[in-house]
């Protein structure tokens, strides 16, 4: 059976699908991912699927998991890459993502995983907020 | 006009792995038939969500893909069959939403809508067989 | 009528070769005035007659067995290319008709010893003559649907109006089966230019259905699957009742009144993700 690779960058997990998944391997996925975020204190999830050929309804509960899991351990996930002829399958077949992002590559995904101020020092993000900062 | 059959093959489905040879036997003669993209996509995720349900609920099964000839049209044709316990209530089965299992209740609805033709034979306690169908445009 | 016969019959057209060809000939080329020259006539005749002797020779005795295999291809392959030229249904199938001529003469004067045999001939062309007329009728069918093609193809373009905008100008009646088209165009568009913005200008179309309106809707939901936005823009007033009075849910769909809204709306979404993200990089 073979597993997904899950690469670290920064404060990012980045995991890349690049062959038709067994369902075993899916699930793997899934918990390894959850073990890695608390691991690492990741804040972000990157999965891309621009290799998959077909999200069934298996495959799609496994994303709309993994986003799930990590929101509760505190990390965002963004789901990249889905072809357009996968979308429109997964319209027609009436799975929706709910709670999970999506960007069209994994560098617009990154994108959406950098919060706004992430890299302003915590003691200058004060000073900001503060009513009557000095300039 | 009379539908052929060109090609046929014999697939079982007794694991997870079988699973995803049947996805990618599908999407070959998909492929080979001339299917638009997206309808190859659809039937190929049509093909995954029923050879699970044949795994899962059927308790395992076989598939048999053919490839079929309907005037200018060439077609992809998808029987699973297993000798399960069946479906008792069809028309709850085929309902959104409505799973026996842990899935997602869209497995034989959500395939449905992905093809051109789609037929069901189930009963209590005489196995499932579904057929699956769709065309080059 | 078995082999025997069917070697009785090929013997009938080899012995009478020169009267049916000519006779044949004559009609067609009246017939085709100006469209075929006689020596091209002459020449698709001769192939038939071939094939058709050929056929006979081998056993074959009725239309649809392995023997005549070359002969139903040349007769296909002749009747797509004057279905290509424009030829009309008659002007095709006169071509196979008019190897009855010849065999009419020769019944007529009886004095060929088996009138049954050329019975059975005229039988066989008559049922060539029948497989020309199917074989022009798809040959057409087939161009018609590849023009429809085409025209739907053409009829949908795709254009990018800006860095990270795709918009898609829907002119005139939408079915359902356009509407499948530019849904897979658009979103292929979206992935070759890196595109999160895609506008769906509905301006000039009159009228939408139920089947049209979920066909959009499904657009922008697969689109957003794919991490893009789409804005549906020019929604007539009596598309919008429509819409309202078959009781679409457009839920948290983005309308525009113009696609200029339209294109400020995802420029100004364009820009602020751009300043996030300069920012997020400072």
């Amino acid at each position: 059976m073979d597993s997904v690779p899950i690469l670290k960058i920064g404060s990012t997990l980045l995991v890349s699908i690049q062959v038709d998944l067994q369902d075993q391997s899916a699930l793997q996925l899934q918990e390894d991912l959850a073990e890695r975020i608390t691991q690492t204190g990741a804040r972000g999830v990157l999965i891309d699927i621009s290799g998959l050929e077909i999200v069934d309804s298996f495959i799609g509960r496994m994303l709309s998991s993994i986003a799930g899991i990590s929101r509760v351990l505190d990390a965002t996930t963004v789901v990249v890459g889905m072809r357009p002829a996968v979308a429109i399958t997964m319209v027609e077949l009436g799975l929706s993502f709910d709670g999970v992002r999506t960007a069209l590559d994994v560098e617009k995904g990154l994108r959406l995983l950098q919060p706004d101020g992430e890299d302003t020092a915590p003691e200058q993000l004060l000073l900001e907020l503060a009513p009557d900062a000095p300039a | 006009m009379t539908a052929d059959p060109v090609t046929s093959e014999r697939l079982a489905i007794t694991t997870d792995g079988d699973v995803v040879r049947v996805r990618q036997a599908v999407r070959g003669l998909a492929q080979g038939a001339k299917l638009s993209l997206v309808d190859q996509t659809k039937l190929v995720t049509a093909a995954s969500e029923l050879a699970r349900n044949t795994l899962i609920y059927g308790g395992g099964g076989e598939a048999v893909l053919s490839v079929e000839a309907n005037g200018r049209r060439t077609g992809v044709r998808v029987e699973f069959r297993d000798d399960g316990p069946g479906i008792p209530d069809l028309d709850l089965a085929m309902t959104d939403g409505w799973t026996s299992g842990s899935g997602l209740g869209l497995g034989l609805s959500g395939a449905r809508r992905l093809v051109e033709h789609f037929e069901i034979d189930t009963g209590p306690g005489r196995g499932t067989r579904v057929v699956i169908a769709s065309w080059s445009r | 009528m078995p082999a025997a016969d069917a070697a009785r019959l090929a013997a009938i057209l080899q012995d009478r070769r020169g009267e049916i060809g000519a006779a044949w000939l004559d009609r067609v080329v009246t017939e085709l005035q100006g469209r075929i020259t006689r020596a091209e006539a002459e020449r698709e005749q001769t192939e038939i007659f071939d094939a058709l002797v050929g056929g006979l020779l081998a056993g074959g005795e009725r239309l649809d067995a392995p023997s005549f295999d070359s002969l139903r291809s040349l007769l296909s392959d002749l009747s797509a290319t004057r279905a290509r030229l424009g030829f009309t249904p008659r002007e095709t199938a006169v071509g196979v008709f008019a190897l009855k001529e010849g065999l009419y003469d020769i019944a007529g004067r009886g004095d060929t010893e088996r009138v049954d045999d050329v019975a059975a001939l005229l039988r066989l062309v008559d049922d060539l003559g029948l497989f020309t007329f199917e074989s022009f009728a798809a040959a057409r069918e087939g161009i018609i649907s590849e023009q429809a093609e085409q025209l739907l193809e053409l009829s949908t373009p795709v254009v990018k109006l800006w860095e990270g905008v795709v918009a898609v100008p829907l002119v005139g009646t939408l079915d359902s089966a356009r509407t499948q088209v530019v849904m897979e165009k658009l979103l292929q568009t979206l992935v070759e230019t890196g595109s999160e913005h895609a506008i769906i200008d509905i301006t000039g179309v009159p009228a939408v259905d139920t089947q049209v309106a979920q066909h959009l809707l499904k657009t922008v939901v697969a689109a957003r699957l794919m991490g893009a936005e789409c804005t549906i823009s020019g929604i007539r007033p009596q598309i919008a009742q429509t819409i309202v009075a078959l009781g679409i849910e457009f839920g948290d769909i983005r309308t525009k009144a113009t696609l200029a809204d339209a294109l400020v709306a995802a420029l100004r979404a364009n820009g602020s993700a751009r300043t996030a993200a300069a920012v997020a990089g400072a």
